[in-house]
């Protein structure tokens, strides 16, 4: 069983195969990704009861808390392929990092607009300084300086293992920041998702919400997977398997 | 070559950084100039009302801190990459990261102690009240080697880059929040007449914590823009 998927994850690092896979997977994601956020934008938007203080308001959540959520997500997995990429030199890994950045930053900027448009009919303003708002500003110029850095190094080897150190600074780092910022000001109402095991909101409301989780997730990993594939074309363009996919 | 211990090698690379450092005296106090230039902005562009500026001190003397000791990182290696000191000890027999540290440590001891030293004048010119210099220097005297240590890293990425000065702060920054949130919360705790163990607390954590993986991640960072 091990070994398989050791001799899998090698077949996958070289880039001819890897691109094959991916054209081959990416509508299954993209596809599955639409049917399920549509049916838990469904059950989100109209199946789910208004919440009764906050009304109808609240179903900002169902955009808000899955990028929140995904825009951690995808730091941890550019941190994670960074260091795959940094240890055992696999160029894929590199690519698949440099592919996560751009994303990242924009499910971190997604979740900042949907908080800030949350804000305004709960908060009465479009902004305050909370803590979840204030760390995930905080993980946008993260993702930022990371794609800065990669951007002011013209050579690609050195730019991916560069941002790699990066990358895994700013993972041991995110904690820290997220505590020290939370620690800074506690003035948020409490979290509500995290408490799987006694949920304070009811069924109803968070199924739409776990499922936009998953829906959200397919829908990156389509994304990625495109990106991924454009990362490797760009990278191997001088290899000779690149002119049959091309021709082909 | 002769071979010597690690504290020798790192004695003598403090010895010769101390010498280059001095021999350039100006530019070395340059951070210490522009700390306390930026401490003179806020009264100016805000107001001189002592209520006002006595709750804006500690975070005044942070973000200054902050500031200017992000502005002295861009010095910390750009010398010894250019001229191929840097390959030098990178291939010597001690290890790399034990030789950034030493770097490092010298590099605070001429850009962020004198900041401690100073930071009191600074308060007193912000009414900080008396009872708070104390906490605030040992605040400072724990926060900024930590600072150090934190731009190292992002002055090793950086090395190789040129123009690399606005994509320094930029890396070093965010990474240094939790830092100053401590700093100016240990201050103003002091000021308010409370105990700031607490902050003081997490900031030496945060500096063993740096002390112990920011040299190997600037050796990483070093040995990359290297080759």
């Amino acid at each position: 069983m091990w070994k398989a998927f050791v001799r899998w994850f090698h077949r996958m690092a070289s880039p001819p195969h890897f691109y094959a896979a991916a054209s081959r997977w990416t509508p299954w994601f993209f596809w599955s990704a639409i049917i399920v956020i549509a049916i838990c934008a469904y059950g989100g938007l109209v199946l789910a009861p208004a919440d009764y203080q906050q009304g109808d308001g609240f179903r900002i959540i169902y955009a808000h808390v899955p990028s929140a959520w995904m825009s951690l997500f995808i730091y941890v997995n550019m941190a994670i392929s960074a260091a795959i990429g940094l240890i055992w030199r696999i160029k894929l890994a590199h690519a698949v990092a440099a592919s996560c950045a751009p994303i990242g930053a924009s499910f971190t900027f997604l979740a900042l607009a949907t908080g800030s448009i949350w804000g305004k009919p709960m908060w009465g303003t479009w902004w305050v300084w909370d803590a979840r708002l204030t760390s995930e500003l905080i993980l946008l110029f993260l993702y930022i300086g990371y794609m800065a850095l990669r951007s002011a190094m013209e050579e690609p080897s050195r730019a991916d293992r560069a941002s790699a150190v990066l990358a895994i600074v700013g993972v041991v780092n995110v904690p820290i920041i997220h505590y020290s910022v939370v620690w800074w000001n506690t003035l948020h109402q409490g979290p509500t998702v995290s408490k799987i095991g006694e949920p304070s909101i009811t069924w109803a409301m968070l199924w739409p919400m776990l499922g936009m989780m998953v829906g959200f997730m397919l829908f990156f990993g389509a994304i990625l997977l495109t990106r991924v594939r454009g990362e490797v074309l760009a990278r191997e363009r001088n290899s000779k398997w690149i002119k049959e996919v091309a021709v082909s | 070559m002769e071979n010597v211990g690690i504290f020798t090698a790192a004695a003598r690379l403090v010895e010769r950084d101390l010498k280059v450092i001095f021999r350039h005296v100006s530019e070395a106090l340059n951070p210490l100039v522009f700390f306390v230039v930026v401490a003179t902005l806020f009264p100016l562009a805000t107001s001189p009302d002592a209520a006002l500026l006595r709750d804006m001190a500690p975070g005044v003397v942070w973000v200054a801190a902050l500031l200017s000791s992000t502005l002295a990182l861009d010095s910390l290696f750009k010398a010894d990459m250019d001229d191929g000191t840097m390959e030098q000890l990178a291939l010597s027999p001690q290890p790399l990261a034990w030789l950034l540290l030493a770097k490092i440590v010298t590099h605070w001891v001429v850009s962020g102690l004198p900041l401690v030293l100073i930071a009191p004048l600074v308060a007193r010119g912000f009414f900080l009240p008396t009872e708070a210099i104390l906490p605030m220097m040992l605040a400072l005297a724990l926060g900024t080697p930590t600072l150090s240590l934190i731009g190292a890293v992002g002055a090793a990425l950086t090395a190789g880059v040129r123009r690399g000065g606005a994509l320094l702060s930029l890396l070093v920054l965010p990474l240094s929040l939790p830092t100053m949130i401590f700093g100016a919360r240990a201050t103003d705790l002091a000021g308010l007449g409370e105990d700031p163990s607490g902050p003081l607390y997490l900031l030496a954590a945060l500096l063993f914590l740096t002390l112990s993986l920011a040299p190997l991640a600037a050796a990483a960072a070093i040995r990359i823009s290297l080759d």
